[in-house]
């Protein structure tokens, strides 16, 4: 029997330095059977392993439709992501995965489609922008609403930029604290909420942030009409094994890395509102 | 499951079941004093066993006393029992080695997976046994060391006729008769054992002792040592299943007021028979060129459980000590179907500072009715 | 030589101390060797090399600040230090020493010494965070070879070391040990001590004495109470927290409590 543990090699094909903290790092397979079979879905995640130092749950950025090379965005605070942010093209590490259900992409055609991401940037999510803007037609308007707590915090300016220029595309940027370079508004996030034209009936949000943010952002699209089972968030908690065995990603009745970490609003509604699980 | 009339093995007869297993390949495990308690070690012999042994457990206390009581198996479970064997404290779960080039190899540690058999697992330790599997062998990521040494265990079960103090597993449905899951099951009286079989295995082994019938007057007194074993526990959980009154109490007082008492030093989570979690540290040899990746009991009681990079979800011991109470008496129903808890008592007497789950759990969900 | 030039160079500084967690790394025999080939070690008294004031990559210190020249001395230990790590009781916690942070004045002084004009110490002893900003913290008294080579590898590595703050309690049990605080009613300290010893006192059937210091969320006040209800006075109780790491912040306020209230109990009986 295999144990589900075990990670395979991967190459780091390519670096990029996103921001001050925030690198990519876009990786392949070494075993090219392995690479053959791997599919994701956005909103899944990978076990990223630095040799000796450990592992680290990490969602893919990349588009799923070249699940060879996988795209990993992460933020460098913590000791394993701050030893991965050290690595180098042609230098390696372990992977295992794909885990976690991913973004109700299927469920949401037909559907406006609202992003609202805070933190770390769109990264979680960005999969789900190129997946919706490379099948226009399926989906109804798309609105991309990014906070950050300081401008020099954003990354992808120049997608932002591009994307905002898109037809039926509408983006929507925050920064607590704002800056000489900062044409988009200055403040909270939720703040910007009320600006998003979506037709709450027909709508979709997806949300990845803080929890702070996302309690903010239900309350706002709540009343707005968005049927709470029409409210996806992308939680995060410790995780050391990903197949639901170690306990530490425990939400309830749930394990994050097998229930998670993309849940509808309603399945985690009465503990989502109180801090401590 | 069992065979519908028990048969007899005397006293004095014992040793041939220790000899049978052994002698059918399977590295024997038996209860021995250790360290002023209950423990299970390797067995040949039944001197090793603990005769006339008592245990007088209180929360936060145990202690064993000598008796002139004949038998072997006259006390209440000590700190462990089946869960070490199968989800092991410490374990390396795969290897890496890196060349000069950095190209990584990575291997599965081997499992050594002995045919191992117990003897005198109590009917709680088979309950958690059950809920261990379910967690740790569900498709599609069952655990492979876990699956490989629960496949060569062979279970003989002592009905439990001396509960501690701190047992409540006629509360929680889990004993004190151990009614599946065995292989052998034996029922002490002061002469011998009545023994059934509960597995094909268990057969096989039963072939080839000295058994006699058993009377009926031997069918009574195990039946009243039961009834006198049930009869013998105050304590007891509010309910079966406390999931909704848990949650509805979250902001509870109770929750600040046991946090002042815990110590959060995961004894409980420990000797708990169906708590699972585990962490996982890497430990890279001095040279740096290979690197092992091991799993070692966690609890929910620590920091690094609910570290997120520079944030901490449970900072405190009220969230910490509500995690585990809600998991364990609650949101467990909802994912594995019942209760986290089987009534062995073990978190309240090993509790260094004496907290009693049943005393907070009635504080928390109230006094009244629950399912 | 550019070989030994890429490797880390690596110092071992000694204050106040019994020199015990310099033995840490003696202690390591032919892996102090193999430790020699992946990193420089240009100051290290106790094994030979002697260049206290050299640039280094590491510091690795031992014991506590207790005379004024120690003061001067540790700032330029972590002015010639990229990451400095504090290891032993004395050094995290100001050792035994700072047991006479808790004397009421310097009288012990005369009392010890024949001439007590030589002696040139602090008012208080502290730890070397106490003076200097330190990278990672080893605990214990002593600290353990494990914890040294394990400190190092991850620093070779590129990465900062982990901390072990769990309660002993916990490599206890997975280590089976039967709980002596439960099972003996000796007053154990591991259910309030940082993890890192490997639970070396109780797996020989002996109660912990705290000597890695305080665990992150130490209930000290709780496990007061169960030694109380053990039958321990307040002076018995305060002798535990305040032993060979007294200085940790969570056990010398747990040992002031108690010497409180055996103040009280003392007024009270008259």
């Amino acid at each position: 029997m295999t144990s589900p543990y075990v990670p395979a090699e991967a190459l780091i094909l390519d670096r990029i330095q996103e921001s001050k903290s925030i690198f990519t790092l876009r990786l392949q397979l070494t075993d090219p059977v392995r690479r053959e079979a791997f599919r994701f879905e956005p909103g899944q995640f990978n076990m990223l392993y630095l040799y000796g130092v450990g592992e680290i749950p990490i969602s893919i950025s990349s588009d799923p439709h070249d699940p060879e090379t996988l795209g990993h965005t992460i933020r460098a605070v913590g000791r394993i992501s701050q030893g991965l942010s050290t690595l180098e093209p042609g230098q390696r590490l372990g992977i295992r995965g794909p885990y976690g259900r991913p973004w109700p992409l299927q469920a949401a055609e037909g559907h406006d489609v609202l992003v609202v991401t805070g933190g770390l940037g769109c990264a979680p999510v960005v999969a789900v922008i190129n997946y919706v803007l490379l099948r226009r037609e399926h989906y109804g308007r798309l609105i991309i609403i990014q906070g950050v707590k300081h401008s020099e915090d954003l990354i992808w300016r120049d997608r932002y930029a591009y994307w905002s220029t898109l037809p039926n595309t509408q983006v929507l940027l925050a920064s607590d604290h704002g800056g000489p370079i900062w044409p988009w508004h200055v403040g909270r996030v939720t703040d910007v909420f009320d600006d998003a034209r979506i037709n709450p009936d027909h709508c979709f949000a997806m949300m990845c942030g803080p929890e702070g943010m996302m309690r903010a952002g239900i309350k706002n699209l709540t009343q707005r009409g968005v049927p709470e089972d029409h409210i996806y968030l992308s939680m995060e908690r410790n995780m050391q094994c990903a197949v639901g065995h170690c306990g530490h990603c425990q939400y309830g009745a749930s394990f994050l890395c097998r229930q998670g970490p993309i849940y509808a609003y309603p399945a985690i509604k009465p503990l989502f509102r109180t801090r401590g699980f | 499951m069992a065979d519908a009339v028990p048969g007899f093995l005397p006293r004095a007869a014992l040793q041939h079941l220790i000899d049978a297993l052994i002698a059918a390949g399977y590295r024997c495990l038996g209860p021995q004093e250790r360290d002023g308690a209950i423990l299970y070690d390797r067995l040949t012999s039944v001197t090793q066993l603990p005769l006339g042994r008592h245990d007088r457990q209180a929360p936060g206390h145990y202690r064993l006393e000598a008796s002139a009581d004949p038998r072997w198996f006259a006390w209440a479970n000590g700190p462990q029992a089946l869960k070490p064997l199968l989800f092991a404290p410490t374990e390396p779960l795969w290897k890496v080695t890196r060349e000069a080039d950095g190209v990584m190899h990575f291997s599965e540690q081997a499992v050594p997976a002995e045919p191992t058999a117990v003897i005198g697992v109590r009917a709680c330790d088979l309950a958690a046994l059950a809920l261990q599997d379910a967690h740790f062998m569900a498709p599609p990521h069952a655990d492979a060391h876990y699956m490989a040494r629960r496949a060569n265990l062979f279970l003989v079960a002592v009905n439990c006729t001396h509960p501690a103090d701190t047992c409540f597993c006629v509360s929680t449905g889990d004993g004190p008769n151990a009614t599946t899951g065995y292989d052998i099951d034996l029922s002490e009286l002061e002469d011998g054992f009545l023994i059934q079989a509960g597995s094909d295995e268990g057969r096989q082994i039963l072939a080839s002792l000295p058994l006699v019938p058993a009377s009926t007057r031997q069918i009574a007194l195990a039946q009243s040592q039961t009834d006198k074993a049930i009869a013998a526990q105050s304590r007891s959980l509010p309910g079966h299943n406390l999931r909704a009154a848990l949650f509805a109490n979250l902001e509870h007082p109770r929750w600040q007021e046991v946090a002042d008492r815990c110590l959060s030093c995961g004894n409980c989570t420990s000797v708990c028979p169906t708590c699972f979690c585990s962490s996982h540290n890497e430990v890279p040899d001095l040279s740096g060129t290979s690197s092992e990746h091991v799993r070692e009991w966690s609890s929910c009681f620590t920091l690094d459980h609910s570290y997120m990079h520079g944030y901490v979800v449970r900072p405190d011991t009220r969230t910490r000590y509500r995690q585990w109470l809600t998991h364990k008496l609650g949101s467990w129903h909802e994912q594995y179907g019942r209760s986290g808890c089987v009534g062995c008592g073990r978190c309240v007497s090993w509790c260094p500072a004496g907290i009693d789950i049943t005393e907070e759990a009635t504080a928390i969900c109230g006094g009244g009715q629950h399912d | 030589m550019t070989e030994s030039a890429a490797k880390p160079r690596v110092a071992v500084h000694k204050f106040s101390s019994c020199d015990g967690c310099q033995l840490a790394f003696l202690n390591l025999g032919e892996t102090l060797l193999q430790i020699a080939e992946l990193v420089d070690i240009v100051h290290f008294a106790e094994a030979g090399p002697l260049d206290p004031e050299a640039a280094v990559d590491i510091a690795f210190v031992e014991g506590s600040i207790s005379t004024p020249d120690e003061v001067e001395r540790i700032q330029r230990v972590r002015a010639n230090s990229r990451f400095l790590v504090s290891i032993g009781a004395c050094a995290t916690a100001g050792g035994i020493q700072s047991l006479r942070n808790l004397a009421e004045d310097n009288q012990w002084l005369g009392q010890v010494y024949a001439r007590p004009d030589y002696i040139a110490t602090l008012d208080k002893v502290t730890p070397i965070a106490g003076q200097v900003k330190v990278d990672l913290e080893l605990w214990g008294c002593p600290v353990n070879s494990r914890q040294i080579v394990s400190a190092i590898r991850a620093l070779l590595f590129g990465v900062v070391p982990v901390t072990e703050q769990d309660k002993v309690c916990l490599e206890c049990k997975r280590q089976q040990r039967v709980c002596v605080l439960v099972a003996q009613g000796t007053p154990c300290m591991g259910p309030v001590t940082r993890t890192g010893c490997g639970a070396l006192c109780p797996s020989f059937g002996r109660d912990c004495y705290g000597c890695y210091g305080p665990a992150e969320n130490p209930n000290t006040q709780a496990l007061a109470r169960r030694f109380e209800g053990l039958g321990l006075a307040p002076d018995a109780i305060a002798r535990r927290f305040h032993a060979i790491t007294s200085g940790a912040p969570a056990f010398h306020e747990a040992g002031l409590q108690q010497s409180d209230l055996k103040r009280q109990e003392k007024d009270h009986g008259g």
